[in-house]
């Protein structure tokens, strides 16, 4: 944390976390989220920032243990909008940054749990309004209602940012583990429990679930004729080669280059 | 003027240790409560301290008997002066036994200041350097002033001015003498440890430890639990204060030996740890201040002077320094040597691991691994995050009876986490192959099994362990066994040492609502063998040593068992210099691997180095983390095996009808019908 010891001195800077259940890989327990756990970690590293968790679900017995293993990293309270199960938690969460007017919402990328499909924070920024940066390595600086951040890319690659706030920032696991999440404080913190209408997610109750399968992986082969060449293929960065970028086009004209590659990688019919 | 001017000096020096002690005795009671039975404490103190405190002190006989003399003729003495020359009872009986006891403590005086000659490192210096001299001046002091009580002494010598000099020469030596030993001793001088020490022991917060008269083991290893229920307990200890009041008394009663330094790995190998100056930083805290007057060994490489504490402020400071550094608390393997080696029966360990609490418990810091392997073993049950599923993963060949089907056997077979390691693999293998070969009714829980919780409570997170033990428990609970055996000895002694604390009605071992009964595999390998049900190969290796480890024998005292295994395998064991109760940990326990705090060396290369002084070609261990530890030694001069191993290598086929039987005892076959019923 040595990077964040000044910048944000003139103000005291608002960050609420949204929060969610995760589900261990292995064991499917409840737990917090990794990558939730991450923002909480990044939030509490901008040194003097006042950091609000919320979440917004139903909260069953287990997923109370997951969300006090948040409070466990040392803080006091989370807040609960309850939501009834299944419900979709969007209008809820606006609803409440609106009220609460943060100046930068983290998140995970993902949740671990539920839909997962990671489109929470732009969803929210739409409905908001608010610039929206995903993979969130670092906050340099805050000055003037301007954040310096840096993205992180691929292969450890970073692009440093400038985001007008309040701005949503989702955080991956590019982002510096979580801390311990310690029994005493997790045991003590509370939640602030608030109700709201729950919308129901008409589309999400047409769905039907079932457990993922693991996707097959493309072979990769490697006619190797030396040790050297193996360890070129093994160090070398994926194969980008046939790629198309794409700048200044019109929307049609991006989405009919999509659509003209997934037919080409089979993936459409 | 002797007459007058004695029992002055005896008084004021008496008044004086009670309002010492007085305020010792406060300091001691900013201490949390602790329920001991103080009337039952104090009547078990003669034979605790004749018995199980002078076993300790007896491995060094000089400094025994030394302390026989000084100690025992220095409390003759003090009370026959308060008697002749405090109330004037000028007895030439009561006189003459006076001089035989300062006599007594001058010649044990003597051997004190001996030993005070170029004294070993690990003693304190400052204070205790003149201690020698102040027990002399007592003794012959008392001596002197005593000649003239039996008349050995013209009774004119002591008049006019030449014998008024004397006399107030022999006024000031037994001024020294007293100020030493009756106002030094309540207010902290060297002999603190007296005052203390008794008190200490009489209320000793493991009054199990000690033996009674019908024989009691006389051990207590298990940690003491934390009350997780009570929301405004502290968890663990923070500041001085948080410590309940009878170990704060324990920490004063140090004599600052240094034995337990003497045998801390973590010291040897330059790790930031020293019990003597921890236990001291503690009776810092207490009273408030600075360890600068601390004149012993530092912990390596950190000065004294650096660091001071109150009895309410933390004990390691969340920033900067304060009483302890964390890394201090981490380097502790919880090898119990100094608990072992400490003539004042301070419980070192149990300090520590309520410290170590507090960091996890309340700060979430434990260091280096410590938070991935508390969380692998909340989500997974096991500390490397294995799929809990793939417990018998190991073992899909074997075929192993399960308990979920079996539901009732005579031993329920313990795996441990080494389930998931493949070096300890390829033990169990040797164990199941062993425990085939001698027709014993056993079965595994498989899946079902969990991490005991030993890691997770040396690691501070009591809530994990409990969390581990309660549902092991009920696990256990659904089925019926005679015993458990386990070829890790951590496994053993959490669960027979530390799940008593959580069971509840209907749990426990073969007679409900006790302890399990478990058996390290070293000791039911030897049993089956007494029992005629193994049979070995003549050894035909080359010379062989034993490693104990800590948590199979100093915690549990079998130090005997997998040495009549090797011996009945043909090995004649090659002792180490240190084994028995003094050997030296592996540096695997305790959470010290994951925690992982730098040293100078590494405590397995200095106990393989151990190996090679004792010119052997291989190393029996029977501990998984012994054998990752010491198998990990790059360029060792031995071969690491379990015993296990060596065991089911020497199967042979047992010949029919038991011909080879003769050193053996008759096979007591219960089964588990027979006692369940």
């Amino acid at each position: 944390m040595p990077h964040n010891a000044n910048p944000l001195s003139k103000m005291e800077l608002s960050v609420a976390v949204l929060v969610s259940v995760g589900r261990h890989p292995l064991t499917a327990r409840a737990r917090r989220a990794d990558h939730d756990a991450r923002a909480v970690e990044m939030a509490l590293s901008l040194g003097n920032a006042n950091v609000q968790l919320i979440h917004a679900g139903d909260n069953g017995a287990p997923s109370e243990e997951a969300l006090r293993s948040y409070l466990g990293m040392g803080l006091g309270e989370i807040s609960l909008i309850k939501q009834s199960l299944g419900a979709d938690v969007l209008p809820a969460l606006a609803a409440w940054l609106r009220d609460a007017a943060p100046h930068l919402v983290l998140t995970g990328t993902r949740a671990e749990t539920g839909e997962g499909s990671g489109l929470v924070p732009y969803m929210l920024a739409e409905i908001l309004g608010w610039p929206v940066i995903s993979g969130l390595a670092q906050v340099e600086s805050i000055e003037g209602g301007i954040a310096t951040v840096l993205q992180a890319l691929p292969r450890g690659k970073r692009r440093r940012l400038r985001i007008r706030l309040p701005a949503i920032a989702t955080v991956d696991s590019s982002a510096p583990v979580a801390r311990q999440n310690a029994f005493g404080p997790a045991r003590r913190g509370e939640f602030a429990t608030r109700t709201c209408a729950s919308a129901i997610d008409e589309l999400q109750a047409q769905w039907s679930e079932q457990p993922a399968r693991k996707r097959p992986k493309r072979l990769k082969i490697v006619k190797s004729a030396s040790a050297r060449d193996r360890f070129k293929a093994a160090a070398a960065k994926a194969d980008s080669g046939g790629g198309q970028l794409l700048s200044d086009v019109t929307p049609e004209q991006g989405a009919e280059a999509i659509f003209t590659l997934l037919k080409g990688e089979d993936v459409l019919g | 003027m002797l007459e007058t001017l004695l029992p002055i000096l005896i008084f004021t020096a008496l008044a004086l240790a009670v309002i010492g002690a007085v305020r010792r005795i406060r300091l001691w009671r900013q201490g949390r409560p602790s329920r001991v039975n103080l009337l039952k404490g104090l009547v078990a103190l003669p034979r605790r301290y004749l018995v199980d405190l002078h076993h300790v002190v007896g491995r060094d006989k000089m400094i025994s008997n030394t302390h026989v003399a000084t100690a025992g003729g220095f409390v003759a003495a003090a009370m026959l002066m308060i008697l002749v020359h405090g109330l004037g009872i000028a007895n030439p009986l009561l006189g003459g036994l006076l001089l035989l006891a300062s006599a007594s403590m001058f010649v044990g005086s003597l051997f004190v200041a001996r030993r005070r000659i170029n004294p070993p490192a690990r003693l304190s210096k400052g204070p205790w350097m003149r201690l020698p001299k102040s027990l002399m001046a007592f003794s012959l002091g008392v001596f002197l002033i005593t000649l003239p009580t039996v008349g050995l002494l013209p009774e004119g010598l002591l008049e006019g001015s030449g014998g008024w000099l004397l006399a107030l020469v022999l006024a000031g030596v037994v001024a020294w003498g007293l100020g030493e030993m009756f106002f030094g001793m309540t207010w902290g001088g060297p002999m603190k440890h007296a005052f203390a020490g008794a008190l200490h022991l009489a209320f000793h917060r493991r009054a199990e430890r000690f033996s009674t008269k019908k024989g009691g083991t006389g051990r207590s290893t298990g940690l003491k639990a934390l009350n997780l229920e009570d929301e405004t307990a502290p968890l663990g200890v923070e500041k001085p204060a948080d410590f309940t009041w009878n170990q704060l008394l324990g920490f004063d009663a140090c004599v600052q030996c240094g034995r337990c330094e003497a045998v801390c790995p973590a010291f040897a190998a330059g790790q930031p740890l020293n019990p003597k100056k921890l236990i001291q930083d503690m009776v810092v805290g207490m009273a408030g201040g600075s360890d600068a007057a601390y004149a012993g060994s530092p912990y390596p490489g950190k000065p004294v002077g650096e660091h001071a504490g109150s009895p309410h402020g933390p004990i390691v400071a969340l920033e900067g320094k304060t009483l302890v550094d964390a890394e201090t608390l981490w380097s502790c393997t919880t090898c119990r040597a100094c608990v072992e080696e400490c003539p004042m029966m301070i419980e070192h360990v149990d300090a520590i691991v309520d410290m170590r609490r507090h960091l996890t418990l309340e700060r979430g810091k434990t260091p280096n691994k410590g938070a991935e392997v508390l969380d692998n073993l909340i989500a997974t049950d096991n500390p490397g995050g294995f799929d809990p599923g793939s417990r018998l993963n190991w073992a899909a060949d074997l075929n192993l009876p399960l308990m979920a089907d079996l539901k009732q056997v005579d031993v329920l077979l313990w795996l441990g986490d080494g389930a998931f390691d493949m070096r300890n693999q390829r033990t169990l293998r040797a164990l199941v192959k062993v425990l085939r070969a001698a027709e014993v009714d056993f079965a595994v829980l498989g899946n079902e099994e969990r991490d005991s919780g030993d890691v997770a409570r040396r690691l501070g997170d009591e809530a994990t362990f409990q969390s581990l033990a309660k549902r092991n428990i009920a696990t256990l609970a659904k089925y019926r066994f005679l015993q458990i055996v386990t070829c890790d000895p951590h496994s053993f002694h959490v669960l027979s040492n530390e799940y008593g604390d959580f069971l509840q009605e209907g749990q426990g071992g073969p007679d409900f609502n006790a302890n399990y009964k478990v058996r390290h595999h070293s000791t039911f390998i030897a049993e089956l063998y007494d029992a005629g049900r193994l049979t070995f190969a003549p050894w035909k290796g080359g010379s062989v040593t034993y490693h104990d480890p800590c948590y199979l024998g100093r915690y549990n005292g079998e130090y005997e068992a997998p040495r009549r295994v090797l011996k009945a395998l043909g090995i004649e064991v090659k002792e180490m210099e240190r084994s028995g109760f003094r050997s030296r940990c592996c540096g695997g326990g305790g959470g010290a691997p994951i925690t992982d705090i730098p040293g100078e060396r590494r405590i397995p290369d200095m106990r393989m180095n151990d190996v090679k002084e004792s010119g052997a070609e291989l190393v029996a261990v029977g501990c998984p983390q012994c054998t990752a530890m010491l198998e990990g030694v790059v360029d060792a001069s031995a071969k690491v095996r379990d015993i296990a191993e060596l065991v089911a290598d020497a199967l042979v086929e047992c010949p029919v009808g038991n011909a080879s039987g003769e050193s053996r005892r008759p096979a007591a076959t219960t089964t588990a019908e027979e006692v369940i019923v």
